[in-house]
C-alpha cells in the first residue's frame, strides 16, 4: 500500500529539517559570536568531545541563556499550535478551523488585558509573574463557557453549535477588552505588543512553564490520530463504527485548549501557524492524520523557529512582532503551495 | 448465525415520532426487507439498529440486549452502510476499507498486520485491488458503492444493516450490488436488514418484506403477500400493477391514470 511506502520518508525528512532549524535559531542573532563557532561549541560540550571554538563564557551565555531559550520555546509554540489547529481541524471536520475557535485566544487576551491595566508595575516585583497564569486561566474559562453554551445539541449539530458559541465567546470577551483598553488607553501600546505575540522575552523558565502542558497536549493528540482519521467519515458513521464520538472530541478539545492556551500564555496570539502548517502538510503529504499530526508537530516547531529569524535580526533593536512575521511568511506561502498542488491535478 | 429481534422500538426526534412500535423478529441468515413510502421511518428504524440515533424499547442480538453494550461492541455485531456515505477525499481504498476495523482495534491502538491482511482479502475478494491506491474521490457512483460495503465486510460483524443501498446506482449497478450482499450473505451466513424503494428488487432479494408507514407496521410477509396493487394503492398512493411472473418474482410496474380508467 502507498502510505506504508513512500510515507516512510516523511518523518525522518521533518526530523532533519527541525534539527537544522535548532541550529540555524541558536546559530543566528544580532549580538554573540561568528555563527559558525556555535555548532563548534555545541559539540565541544558533548561527553568525549573536544574542540576549539574560540567562544568565550559571555558569547556562550548570549548562546545558551538568550537564544536557546527562545529557539525551544518558538519549537513548542510552533508545534502545539499546528497538532491542536490539525486537531481541531480533525474534531470539527472543518479545514478553516484554528485553534484559537473555541475563544482561548479571545479569553487569554482579556486576562493579560486584566492583568496589565489592574497593575503592571505592581506585580513587577512579584516571584511569579502573574500576566502568563491569568492568560492561561482566561483563555481555559473562555473555552469552558463555550463548551458549557454550545453542546446542547446533539450529534452532528453539537459541533456547529460548539463552533458558534465559540464565536460568541470570542466576540464577549473581545468586547470586554476593548471596553477596557477604551478606558485605559495608556496600556493600549502594551497590550497590543501582547496581542502580536512575542518570543523576545522567552527564558529557561518559560520553557519549564510550559513544557508540562505542551507534552500533555501533544501525547493525547498523538494518540488520537487514528481515531481523528475514522471520525473524518461523519460522527453517525463513526458512532456505526465503534467510535465514542463525543467523549473522542471532548478529549481532543480539552487537549488541544490546554496545550494552545499555555503556549498563548508565554508568547501571545500568534496567528496563521495552527490553519498554515496542517494546511500545507496535508497538501504534502496527504490527508491521513496519521501522517499529518506528527509531521505539523515537526514542520510547525521547524516554521515558527525559521520565522522568528527575520524579526530578531532585521528591525533591531526593535525586533518585528512574531505574529506579524508569521503573517508575511505564512499568508503567500501558502497561496503558493495551493496553487502549485492545483496545476498538477 | 445471528437472530435479531425487536421490542417495541420507537425512535422519537425533538418534534415528531419516527418510528411508533417496531417488533418483529429476524431469523438467523435472514434477509429483511424495510418498503414503505418517503418518510415512513426506514432510515431511523436502520439508523436505531445501528445505535447512531436513541430509542426505547429493546434490540436483541441472539437474545441479549443491546442497550448495555458499547458502541464498539455494537460495531463488533453488526455493520451499518448508511443512505448517503462520507468517502473522505484524499483517503484511498485501502484506508477507507480498514475504517471497518476500527471496532478490533484497542482505543489508542493501531491496526494488526491481521487487520490488514484482512482487508487486503476483502479488496481482492470484491474485485477492488484496482481502487485499494486509489483516491476515494475519484470513483464513480458505483465503484463508491462496493467499496462502502466492503468496508461492512471487513467489520466482520454477523448483521448487516442496509440503509438504500441502491439508490445512487443505475439499474446494472444495482443488481451488481444487491448479488454481492446476496452472494456474502450466503458465503457468511450473514443476517441482513435493509430498505429499499425499488419493490421488484426488495421482492426479488429479501426472504421477508415488512411495509411501514407512518411509523408503523402495516404488512409483514413474503413478497407476493405484501406486494399488492391495493396496498401499494393505500400506503404509497401509487397507481400499480403487479405481476407475477412464472418463476415467482413480483413485479411492481408503475401505471399512468388513464391506463385504470
Amino acid at each position: 500500500m502507498s502510505m506504508r511506502g513512500a510515507s516512510r520518508w516523511w518523518i525522518p525528512a521533518a526530523v532533519v529539517a527541525l534539527a537544522c532549524s535548532l541550529l540555524l535559531g541558536v546559530m543566528i542573532g544580532p549580538a554573540g559570536p561568528t555563527w559558525w563557532r556555535v555548532p563548534l561549541e555545541l559539540l565541544n560540550r558533548l561527553p568525549f568531545l573536544s574542540f576549539d571554538s574560540g567562544l568565550t563564557e559571555t558569547q556562550w551565555a548570549i548562546v545558551w541563556q538568550i537564544r536557546a531559550p527562545r529557539v525551544v520555546l518558538a519549537a513548542f509554540v510552533g508545534s502545539t499550535l499546528s497538532i491542536a489547529g490539525a486537531s481541531y481541524q480533525g474534531v470539527f471536520r472543518n479545514p478553516l478551523v484554528d485553534p484559537y475557535l473555541l475563544g482561548v485566544a479571545a479569553g487569554a487576551g482579556l486576562g493579560a488585558t486584566i492583568v496589565i491595566t489592574v497593575n503592571r508595575s505592581g506585580t513587577s516585583s512579584w516571584i511569579i509573574d502573574p500576566l502568563p497564569l491569568i492568560a492561561f486561566g482566561g483563555g481555559l474559562i473562555a473555552v469552558l463557557v463555550t463548551y458549557l453554551v454550545g453542546t446542547t445539541g446533539r450529534g452532528e449539530r453539537s459541533s456547529i453549535s460548539l463552533v458558534l458559541a465559540g464565536v460568541a465567546v470570542t466576540s464577549l470577551a473581545t468586547a470586554a477588552q476593548t471596553f477596557m483598553l477604551q478606558r485605559n488607553s495608556d496600556v493600549i501600546r502594551q497590550v497590543y505588543s501582547w496581542i502580536l505575540g512575542r518570543l523576545s522575552s522567552a527564558t529557561w523558565s518559560d520553557v519549564r512553564l510550559v513544557l508540562p502542558y505542551v507534552a500533555f497536549s501533544t501525547i493525547v493528540l498523538m494518540l488520537h490520530r487514528r481515531l481523528l482519521d475514522v471520525l473524518r467519515v461523519g460522527d453517525e458513521e463513526a458512532t456505526a463504527l465503534g467510535v465514542n464520538v463525543s467523549r473522542v472530541r471532548l478529549v481532543v478539545v480539552i487537549a488541544a485548549t490546554l496545550g494552545t492556551a499555555s503556549v498563548v500564555a508565554v508568547s501571545g496570539l500568534i496567528g496563521f501557524v495552527g490553519i498554515i502548517v496542517p494546511h500545507a502538510v496535508r497538501l504534502v503529504v496527504g490527508t491521513s492524520y496519521r501522517l499529518v499530526l506528527p509531521i505539523s508537530l515537526l514542520f510547525g516547531a521547524a516554521f515558527l523557529i525559521l520565522a522568528d529569524i527575520p524579526g530578531r535580526v532585521l528591525d533591531n533593536p526593535a525586533e518585528t512582532p512574531i505574529g506579524v512575521v508569521t503573517a508575511f511568511l505564512g499568508a503567500p506561502f501558502f497561496l503558493l503551495i495551493l496553487r502549485t498542488r492545483k496545476n498538477e491535478r | 448465525m445471528t437472530s435479531l429481534a425487536f421490542d417495541q422500538v420507537r425512535v422519537d426526534y425533538a418534534k415528531r415520532t419516527a418510528v411508533a412500535s417496531f417488533t418483529d423478529t429476524v431469523k438467523p441468515g435472514e434477509w429483511l426487507c424495510i418498503i414503505g413510502p418517503n418518510g415512513a421511518g426506514k432510515s431511523s428504524l436502520l439508523r436505531a439498529i445501528a445505535g447512531v440515533v436513541p430509542h426505547s424499547g429493546r434490540i436483541l442480538v441472539d437474545g441479549s440486549s443491546l442497550a448495555a453494550r458499547s458502541s464498539r461492541r455494537r460495531a463488533q455485531l453488526m455493520a451499518y452502510v448508511p443512505q448517503s456515505p462520507v468517502l473522505p477525499s484524499g483517503m484511498t481504498g485501502a484506508e477507507y476499507v480498514l475504517l471497518g476495523r476500527n471496532p478490533f482495534v484497542t482505543h489508542f491502538g493501531r491496526e494488526s498486520e491481521l487487520d490488514h491482511s484482512m482487508v487486503d482479502d476483502v479488496i481482492e475478494r470484491l474485485d477492488l485491488t484496482g481502487f485499494a491506491t486509489r483516491d476515494v474521490d475519484t470513483l464513480s457512483g458505483g465503484e463508491r458503492q462496493r467499496l462502502v460495503i466492503a468496508r461492512a465486510i471487513a467489520q466482520e460483524a454477523p448483521i448487516l444493516l442496509l440503509d438504500e443501498p441502491t439508490a445512487a446506482l443505475d439499474i446494472g449497478h444495482q443488481q451488481q450490488a444487491l448479488e454481492l450482499v446476496d452472494t456474502l450473505r450466503l458465503e457468511h451466513g450473514l443476517t441482513v436488514v435493509s430498505s429499499m424503494h425499488d419493490l421488484t428488487l426488495a421482492g426479488i432479494y429479501s426472504d421477508r418484506l415488512v411495509l411501514i408507514h407512518e411509523g408503523h407496521t402495516v404488512a409483514s410477509g413474503m413478497a407476493r403477500e405484501v406486494l399488492n396493487a391495493s396496498v401499494l394503492a393505500e400506503f404509497y398512493g401509487a397507481n400499480v400493477r403487479v405481476h407475477h411472473e412464472d418463476d415467482g418474482t413480483i413485479v411492481v410496474v408503475p401505471s399512468k391514470r388513464e391506463v385504470l380508467k
